[in-house]
């Protein structure tokens, strides 16, 4: 029996303490490949978070008619059609921002951050547990994007959202628009919130040791 | 136990009379030739750009490296070697820039000194190549006055040039992109255009060829590089003339020189065994001869010698010597 979690917890777990993509390194490929810009960021995360928050509620609902022999190909089968809605969806809505997504749209249906939720939770919990998980963890993941995003632009063009911060005469660094500058953005990142991690765990030792520290994690 | 005549310790007990430090400020001192040629030649502006990237590069050791780290002088000869890898009217900004990242992310991300896998500078240059690629090709005429700045030099943080500069061409840019070679006794004395350790092929060899004495850096692998580059250059001279330089005017433009004596001899991003430092120094010779004329750069050191760094640790692992006693590939347990 897995123990059971408030929904509290099950919203801010994925925003925060298990964060897809900074903490559990999930969804990397769209997170390095469509982050050079805010816009895009936000498109790609908002389409994400729509494809997991459908999928997960269609798998929840469904959870205990999926034989579980198939149930990977269905979940599959489930998000690829949500992905296809989105796609189409951006196409039409906001043709600019498709294009510089490219292939990206397509591929949400392999992103590991959603199945690995169909699997972990919605399969076994309840319809409004599942909407709230799906829910943290989009946020989770549209925050780390968003990130990405913001570090790459400012850097990488000099804007933010496509106004100027440092006036015409910037210097743009090209890296960052770059794939090396993906990497570069997120192993900063990484970087920055192992060491705030560690020393926060050291001021603890050093301290009296920290409420509450363990909260299980769901399944 | 303390009054025991006899002491029991643990081997070496031979020391040899080097040390990190002392071989390392061996080479920042056989550098001080090379950071003066290219003064000579390039002006202040050039000695500027050198000691930005050498500050940022101490900078960065001081701030984030363990204690003491910055006496033992790697920092300073990356610092160094990045600044001589740079053009001279490259702005200080970016040069400073250049030798935090060498320091941060080429060594003290790895665990500092002899833990990483790619030479810092080269590290550093690669990382301002791929951030600026317009500034990192712009290459002053060198006719301006000693004292004369290049007007990109003094801009601000993050602020690219105000004023468009007048520029000059490298010899390899000249020969990629118009086929004009340029004259060998040029090359040799270094009155030439390019980066500012760019300049005498003679100076610099008589800097490396002390350490190499020394015995501070393995002269197989300079030997390595010069030998593949001129052989393989040699034999596309003699099939086509016209479409590929000599072999002489390979050996002794761009970067081959600085990086085959200064960079790829690099202790910690080096082969230990004599026969993997002449794999090394081949592999980085064919690389720059396949870069420079078949490549989209006119110069290809810096990569040559990057992606053999890449390759050390299976080079030591082929190369390792039989164990006395034993037969070749027998594990000695």
């Amino acid at each position: 029996m897995p123990r059971q979690t408030t929904p509290g917890q099950d919203l801010t777990r994925g925003i925060w303490r298990e964060n897809p993509v900074l903490i559990q390194m999930l969804g990397l490929c769209p997170a390095l490949a469509v982050t050079n810009t805010v816009v895009n960021s936000i498109a790609m995360g908002l389409a994400t978070f729509f494809v997991l928050l459908c999928s997960s509620i269609l798998v929840s609902t469904f959870r205990k008619l999926i034989p579980s022999e198939v149930r990977i190909s269905t979940y599959i089968l489930i998000i690829a059609t949500f992905v296809t809605i989105a796609d189409m969806t951006l196409e039409a809505v906001v043709p600019e921002v498709h294009k510089a997504l490219g292939a990206f749209i397509a591929l949400i249906v392999v992103n590991c951050m959603i199945l690995g939720r169909q699997e972990a939770f919605a399969s076994k919990n309840t319809v409004p547990r599942a909407i709230i998980d799906a829910v943290g963890t989009g946020i989770g993941f549209i925050i780390a994007l968003l990130m990405m995003g913001s570090i790459r632009e400012i850097l990488g063009y000099g804007t933010f959202l496509g106004f100027p911060i440092f006036g015409s005469n910037y210097e743009p660094w090209i890296v960052f628009i770059l794939p090396p500058g993906g990497f570069f953005t997120i192993g900063f990142i990484l970087l920055a919130l192992n060491w705030w991690e560690r020393r926060k765990l050291e001021r603890a030792r050093a301290g009296e040791p920290p409420a509450g520290a363990a909260v299980e994690r769901a399944a | 136990m303390s009054s025991s005549r006899l002491l029991v310790t643990a081997s070496p007990h031979l020391r040899g009379p080097a040390s990190t430090p002392k071989i390392m400020w061996n080479v920042v001192g056989s550098l001080v030739p090379v950071v003066a040629t290219a003064g000579y030649f390039f002006g202040f502006g050039a000695l500027l750009v050198i000691a930005a990237a050498t500050l940022g590069a101490l900078l960065t050791e001081m701030v984030f490296g363990s204690k003491g780290s910055l006496g033992d002088g790697s920092a300073a000869i990356t610092g160094l070697l990045l600044g001589l890898t740079l053009p001279p009217g490259f702005p200080l900004w970016m040069s400073f820039l250049g030798g935090v990242v060498a320091i941060a992310f080429g060594k003290l991300i790895f665990g500092g000194l002899g833990q990483n896998m790619f030479n810092p500078a080269l590290l550093g240059r690669a990382f301002l190549q791929a951030a600026f690629p317009v500034a990192i090709t712009t290459w002053p005429t060198g006719e301006e006055g000693w004292w004369n700045l290049s007007p990109t030099q003094a801009s601000l943080p993050l602020m690219g040039a105000e004023v468009d500069t007048v520029t000059g061409a490298t010899p390899l840019g000249l020969w990629k992109f118009e086929r004009i070679a340029t004259d060998a006794v040029d090359l040799l004395t270094g009155a030439i255009g390019g980066s500012a350790g760019e300049t005498s092929a003679v100076v610099i060899t008589i800097c490396g060829g002390y350490l190499a004495l020394r015995n501070f850096l393995n002269w197989r692998i300079p030997a390595g590089i010069f030998l593949t580059v001129f052989v393989l250059s040699g034999a596309l001279w003699l099939i086509d003339a016209g479409r590929y330089p000599s072999p002489v005017f390979m050996l002794f433009s761009g970067g081959l020189m600085l990086g085959a004596w200064f960079m790829a001899t690099d202790m910690v991003t080096s082969p230990v065994t004599s026969r993997g430092c002449w794999i090394f120094g081949a592999g980085i010779g064919a690389l720059v001869v396949l870069i420079r004329n078949w490549g989209g750069l006119p110069e290809g050191v810096m990569y040559a010698i990057l992606l053999m760094n890449a390759m050390v640790p299976y080079l030591n692992q082929w190369t390792q010597p039989r164990v006395f006693g034993t037969r070749l590939g027998e594990a000695a347990s």
